[in-house]
């Protein structure tokens, strides 16, 4: 999973940021140690882990600095250009900027790029890209202009494909954009014209790329929200001509275009992106983490004081603007797998239950055109064709999604089923998921709208999963429709812990009596009732045979008869038993589960409590220790879940008397079982002696004499 | 093929025992193994594992320790306080050295083979210099409080560690003195155990010390500042034994639970050169005690209280993985300690110290194949003959005729003569044997019980002559070369007229016992001769070697014969040539010499000359569905290999007569109840 980690601010001046932000941050040669350029006249050296400023250098009054400061790894220097030519040199022992070494150069500056295991390399404003040795020796050599008068370099990066820097940089002219892309061990200057692709019809906000041995992988968020990705061979297979490539759809909608303030993509590892950016329905700024690979959310967080849509990411930090300080953002990831992004899953699949298909099967989506590393050609081939046969998905979509801004919840409800009764298309989960998005947003803007029956069919459609459509859920609970709550429960691979626990909140405290009306699933619960009475004759007897001897413990002979018609009934109503099944069902991991269990009431955790004993009871009745009925609770389920709620709420639970009896009841059935066990050790002995006797008669004696025929 | 008459015998009550040490020999790749009763093994890893030399057994001489220095030079220390060389050519022991410090429990040899480092009783480190013959006391280290169980010399020859019990020393070889004492943690499982021992160190050229003790712990130490680096716990029970590979890469220990871990050098990271010991695989091949382990350049060898030896080679290690990468399990010793009378269907069972006579029953029923034939009479044990003195029987032999046994110890052989009046038994010592009998590696009746042929350990033969109650020194063949090699097997030609002898590594010697002089030699080859047999009226000689080929030499012709020249063109079955225990034993069938009866622990096989070899593609153990197909298929698919894997493990087989067939059994699960108990592990619960 990735995470976000707590956020510090870099101490300090608080930053004279214009409305523009910050220049840059760049890496030092020594690690933890960065350099920020503000937009006007400083340069400031700060340790990220210490928080604060190393070293700060200023141009003269009157002087501005054009170009982000770097430092050149391989001198330890760092060079920063002011007034557009002005090129200066320094180390940390320096103090003021006037008295470093100067160069002035021939034309203007865009950046300098500089990365480790190369040289520094000055890239012009007209799109000449020089090394900084070749340059300092002769500062007022002829630069040449490479792209056209009108073309502004909008967004330039630096890689290191084979040990060689490869440098793209992207210009605009009248609404379109082109990638160009250098490579310096062949000193090739490839051209693209970067094609928008159909659907897309929006300008391009912010740009991010990564590179791997094959491509330059580009993405760039428009100003609709979504990201596209480009890719761009780094080996041109076609050195002359003006290339085309287009871009392909890769993330959905991720922030709201119209915003003032920009926003800003970085590609953290190749399945992880960040977004800095206003989201949909919100209006406050947020950065959030993408898996691209599952399309799913994996973390966000709010930044309320406003960011200036700039967003730097090295080593495990991201950087940004918040507010008036410069925050860092600590970011960890593990290796991205189906499980992680999801959460952990569900254990219980039984082969003879019906296969839900809890995941989009992310192998086919992404050939469709999400992210397909083959060749450009074939690729592009591929996406036309699919987009073509999924226009009428798409269209059919589009034309509910009308229906739902606008129509009455009856008519939704037909349109939906004529939908869904289309054959499903390989965009179909990312199609329903709109639709619940769509039909959510209608929810909250009108607070009588609620088209329950539409919500349970696509549920039902078992595409459906939490990260798709996260406000479901809240939705739910905000109704207290116990009964999606549960279907929900049921499908969602990926419930966050908080959630389940205001479910099993909400489970706990419903009354009764709308428990009844409501039309909730009790298949996985078995009715104990009948068996209940022959339970109470036998129960004496099977528990001594259990090897439990009850003469051994004298609190237990006078356990009231009461004790024992509590624990052969159900504490709860079926329904409400249901509910908790899936609860129980529901995956989790037991540190985010911990501390919302703690905000249950206590009469609340007892019921629970009381409910799981006497599952627990029902379960150690027979042999395989298993519960009648259709996909009941298992024996660890449950156990987990009492170990989880009294890990919880043990002071709690100690203190109320009804609990504490429940609890020694507890403690005494566990430790009935101990013994069983420790009875079963002993046995183990007499077993293997049985054993031993009965291979020995299968021996033969110590003599004989047979007949045995060679063939 | 034809129908047998079985007499499956079960009550050859043999346990094998336990083994105290191993030693690895690098250069020859042989191993040492000494067992609980003072016996030493010397196995030839080369030669299919082959067990080719031992050394028998005494009461009074426990091994403690087991090493090779100076290349092959086998020493053993043990708690009588005595280190003993043993001669790896004539088969005894050159000479026992008292130390003078009490039992001793460990030693060593220093890194360049000169030295010998003993641990002792009395808490004495003594280093002795090994000359050309001997060796030489040098001095004493420091002495220290008690017992010294495990020694260790880095590998410089600068330092040694010494294991007592709850500390470990660290030496200067130099100066002899104590430079560092690393205390022990006597805890064990957080419950303060009496005495934490030592069992086992082992001296890294890193300066590490590694030890085992019997808290269940793998301590790695420092031993420039004397302090625990990293300490793994293991085991609920002691670790015993500890063991390196020359490259230092990976060790092997051995705990008293029968659990063998190996530990490995592993990078931290995948591309970085920051290395740390890993637990990386546990092998449970044993019941109980690993008391020895040993680690050969490609397999991890252990051994212990239940017997076995295992050899268990690393995969990783192995270039080519054909059968020599499988696990093997050495439980047997790879000679006989079954002599059988056919005439008085007598067997002679030799045990450690003494010898067992039984005579087999007999029935008059008959049956079909799988039968158990109703017996008329059951089989008796007639005699128990204990042998006095300390010392192990090497070898023994009762003739054809059942009327003499003979056996024989390191220094005494023995000669009965037996009576048979109906049932009552008489026996009687031959007295005043002369001079020259002291000790036999072999004894061999002649088929008429007129003369016994002595294999002594000075590499001569011994023929005498037999006659009621007495016997004549006929001849002696003194060896003919320089080099004295003793002969381990011997074979008799029924005629009486030809001997054949064999050595460990030298070829076959065939002697003419009519005109009394060596007739030939069986040119060399290059494994071990594992059984001798002489077929009646052709003199064939079958030499079955340890890699699984079977060669028939003719004795008269002095060539190989027709059919050997035919198998060793075509080559033997895979199958056959993967078989991992050797054929122990080769005999005849009287009226059909076409056939030769030979088996090894997990099968018998009966070889007709007559019939076509088996390749490759044709099945070798015939399977037993075939019995059901009529006789026109089984003989199309017949070929010369009967095999019968139904007897198992097979200590002995021979034929009686005809018809008959005696097969010695020794179940394992036998010899495992008289065993001592394991330690017992849990099942359920927690």
């Amino acid at each position: 999973m990735a995470a976000l980690e707590e956020e510090f601010t870099l101490s300090g001046v608080p930053l004279s940021a214009g409305p523009d932000g910050l220049l840059g941050v760049e890496p030092s040669d020594r690690t933890d140690q960065f350099l920020v350029t503000h937009s006007g006249r400083t340069v400031i050296l700060y340790k990220v882990s210490d928080q604060k400023p190393l070293g700060s250098w200023s141009v003269k009054q009157g002087q501005i600095i054009t170009c982000p400061a770097v430092c050149n790894f391989q001198t330890g220097e760092y060079i920063v250009v002011h007034d557009d030519r002005v090129l200066r040199i320094w180390n940390n022992e320096d103090v003021n900027l006037d008295k470093v070494f100067k160069a002035t150069l021939s034309a203007e500056v865009c950046r300098i790029h500089s990365v480790q295991g190369t040289e520094p390399l000055v890239l012009f404003k007209k799109g000449a890209i020089r090394g900084l040795e070749a340059l300092l020796a002769e500062p007022q050599q002829k630069i040449e202009t490479v792209i056209s008068d009108e073309e502004i370099i909008k967004w330039t990066k630096i890689f290191m494909v084979f040990k060689h820097p490869v440098l793209i940089f992207i210009t605009e002219k009248h609404g379109n954009y082109f990638a160009y892309v250098q490579m310096f061990n062949s000193r090739i200057l490839s051209k693209y014209t970067l094609l928008p692709g159909q659907e897309e019809k929006s300008a391009i906000q912010s740009f991010a790329a990564s590179a791997n041995r094959k491509f330059i992988s580009l993405m760039s968020l428009s100003s609709d929200g979504c990201i596209y990705e480009t890719l761009i061979p780094t080996h041109p297979s076609d050195r002359e001509k003006n290339q085309v490539v287009v871009r392909s759809l890769l993330l959905k909608a991720v922030v709201s275009g119209d915003v003032r303030n920009g926003v800003a993509l970085s590609v953290l590892d190749q399945d992880h992106i960040a977004v800095l950016g206003t989201p949909l329905s919100a209006s406050k700024e947020c950065l959030s983490i993408w898996n691209i690979k599952f399309q799913t959310l994996q973390a966000s967080k709010d930044l309320l004081q406003g960011t200036s849509g700039q967003l730097w990411y090295y080593g495990e930090n991201l950087f940004m603007l918040h507010g008036k300080f410069l925050t860092v953002i600590p970011y960890k990831c593990e290796v991205s797998s189906l499980a992680g992004a999801l959460g952990k899953l569900k254990h219980s699949y039984e082969p003879g239950s019906h296969a839900v298909p809890h995941f989009v099967n992310w192998e086919t989506s992404q050939e469709y055109g999400l992210g397909s590393q083959n060749s450009e050609q074939s690729r592009i081939l591929r996406t036309r064709k699919v987009e073509v046969s999924l226009q009428p998905a798409v269209s059919a979509s589009a034309q509910l999604l009308l229906t739902i801004k606008n129509d009455t919840e009856k008519h939704i409800e037909v349109e939906l089923r004529k939908f869904l009764a289309i054959k499903q298309t390989p965009e179909f989960h990312t199609t329903i998921g709109d639709i619940v998005t769509g039909l959510l947003g209608r929810c909250k803007a009108e607070p009588s709208f609620y088209p329950r029956n539409c919500l349970m069919q696509l549920i039902q459609t078992h595409v459906l999963s939490y990260s798709l459509c996260p406000g479901l859920m809240e939705v739910a609970l905000e109704k207290t429709d116990v009964q999606i709550l549960q279907l929900c429960l049921q499908q969602f691979p990926d419930i966050p812990e908080s959630v389940t626990c205001a479910c099993l909140k909400i489970f706990l405290s419903i009354d009764d009596d709308s428990l009844q009306e409501t039309d909730i699933s009790t298949e996985s619960v078995f009715d104990y009732s009948d068996t209940v009475r022959d339970e109470k004759m036998e129960e004496q007897t099977e528990i001594m045979e259990n090897g439990f001897n009850p003469e051994e413990d004298n609190s237990n002979k006078e356990k009231p008869q009461g004790t024992t018609e509590e624990t052969t009934l159900s504490p709860v109503t079926p329904k409400r038993a249901a509910l908790l099944n899936a609860v129980l069902h529901s995956a989790y991991s037991e540190a985010f589960l911990l501390p919302h269990l703690k905000n249950i009431p206590a009469q609340h955790v007892t019921l629970f409590l009381q409910y799981l004993y006497f599952l627990y009871l029902k379960c150690s009745e027979n042999a395989t220790m298993t519960l009648p009925g259709i996909q009941p609770p298992t024996l660890n389920q449950i156990m987990d879940w009492i170990c989880l709620l009294l890990d919880a709420n043990f002071t709690v639970v100690v203190m109320i008397p009804e609990a504490k009896r429940l609890l020694i009841n507890l403690y005494k059935f566990v430790k009935a079982q101990i013994s069983v066990y420790s009875e079963l050790n002993k046995i183990e002995v007499s077993f293997r002696e049985l054993q031993k006797l009965n291979q020995e008669k299968n021996n033969t004696e110590l003599y004989s004499i047979e007949v045995l025929e060679l063939f | 093929m034809g129908e047998f008459r079985v007499h499956r015998v079960r009550f050859f009550n043999y346990v094998p025992s336990g083994i105290r040490c191993v030693a690895y020999n690098n250069q020859s790749n042989r191993l040492a193994v000494s067992r609980t009763d003072g016996t030493v093994e010397i196995y030839n890893l080369s030669a299919n594992y082959f067990q080719e030399k031992f050394f028998p057994g005494h009461e009074s001489r426990t091994t403690e320790a087991l090493c090779w220095a100076k290349g092959q030079r086998l020493f053993s220390a043990g708690l009588n306080g005595e280190i003993i060389e043993y001669d790896l050519q004539a088969l005894n022991i050159k000479y026992s050295m008292d130390a003078f410090g009490g039992p001793i429990w460990s030693m060593t040899a220093s890194p360049s083979g000169s030295q010998l480092l003993i641990g002792c009783e009395d808490g004495s480190v003594k280093l002795f210099q090994i000359t050309s013959d001997k060796i030489q006391f040098e001095r004493n280290f420091d002495r220290q409080k008690s017992r010294i169980l495990s020694l260790s010399w880095h590998p410089s020859g600068t330092h040694i560690a010494a294991g007592s019990i709850d500390y470990i020393s660290v030496f200067d070889v130099k100066s002899g003195s104590a430079t560092h004492k690393m205390i022990v943690d006597r805890r064990y499982m957080g419950v303060s155990k009496r005495k934490c021992i030592i069992w086992g160190v082992t001296f890294l050229s890193d300066g590490t010390v590694i030890s085992v003790d019997s808290a269940g712990k793998v301590q790695f130490w420092d031993s420039a500042t004397g302090t625990l680096v990293k300490s793994h716990l293991i085991a609920n029970a002691d670790v015993q034994s500890i063991a390196v590979s020359d490259q230092e890469d990976s060790f092997v220990v051995g705990t008293a639970e029968g659990t063998v871990f190996h530990f490995q050098l592993v990078s931290v990271t995948s591309n970085s050169n920051e290395k740390q010991w890993v637990r990386t695989k546990p092998f449970q091949h044993h019941t109980h005690d690993v008391r020895a382990v040993a680690h050969s350049p490609t397999a991890l060898i252990s051994g212990g209280t239940d017997t076995h030896l295992v050899i268990r080679p690393l995969m990783e290690k192995v270039e080519v993985k054909n059968y020599d990468a499988a696990l093997r399990k050495i439980t047997f010793p790879h000679r006989r300690l079954i002599s059988c009378s056919k005439k008085r269907h007598l067997l002679l069972f030799q045990f450690a110290h003494h010898l067992e006579l039984w005579r087999l029953g007999s029935t008059v029923a008959t049956g079909k194949n799988g039968d158990i034939l109703p017996l008329s009479k059951n089989a008796d044990h007639l005699l128990q003959l204990k042998t006095k003195g300390p010392e192990n029987i090497i070898c023994s032999s009762i003739s054809p005729c059942g009327s003499w046994i003979a056996c024989s110890t390191a220094s005494r052989f023995f000669l009965y003569r037996l009576s048979y009046e109906r049932d009552s038994i008489s026996l009687q010592r031959v007295p005043k044997m002369p001079a020259f009998l002291r000790s036999a590696l072999q004894i061999l009746f002649s088929e008429d019980s007129t003369k016994l042929f002595v294999a002594s350990n000075q590499g001569s033969l011994h023929i005498i002559q037999l006659s009621e109650g007495c016997f004549k020194h006929l001849h002696t063949f003194q060896p003919q070369s320089e080099t004295v090699e003793a002969m381990c097997l011997l074979a008799v030609s029924p005629d009486g007229n030809w001997l054949a002898a064999s050595g460990t590594s030298a070829g076959v010697r065939i002697y003419g016992l009519k005109e009394l002089k060596p007739h030939c030699t069986v040119p060399a080859y290059n494994f071990p001769v594992t059984a001798l047999g002489i077929a009646p009226n052709t003199n064939n000689l079958v030499i079955a070697h340890s890699d699984q080929q079977v060669f028939e030499y003719s004795i008269p012709d002095k060539q190989y014969t027709e059919w050997s020249r035919a198998i060793q063109k075509q080559g033997f079955h895979h199958l056959w040539l993967q078989r991992d225990t050797p054929i122990t034993h080769i005999s005849f069938h009287p009226k059909r010499p076409m056939h030769i009866l030979l088996h090894d622990a997990y099968m018998f096989c009966i070889i007709d000359k007559s019939l076509p070899l088996p390749n490759d593609k044709t099945l070798l153990y015939n399977p037993l569905s075939l019995t059901n197909e009529s006789d026109v298929i089984r003989r199309r698919t017949a070929h010369a290999f009967k095999i019968s894997k139904k007897y198992k493990p097979l200590l002995f087989m021979e034929l009686l007569d005809e018809r008959t067939l005696v097969a010695v059994e020794r179940p394992l699960d036998d010899i495992i109840a008289q065993l001592p108990p394991p330690i017992k592990k849990k099942k359920f619960g927690t």
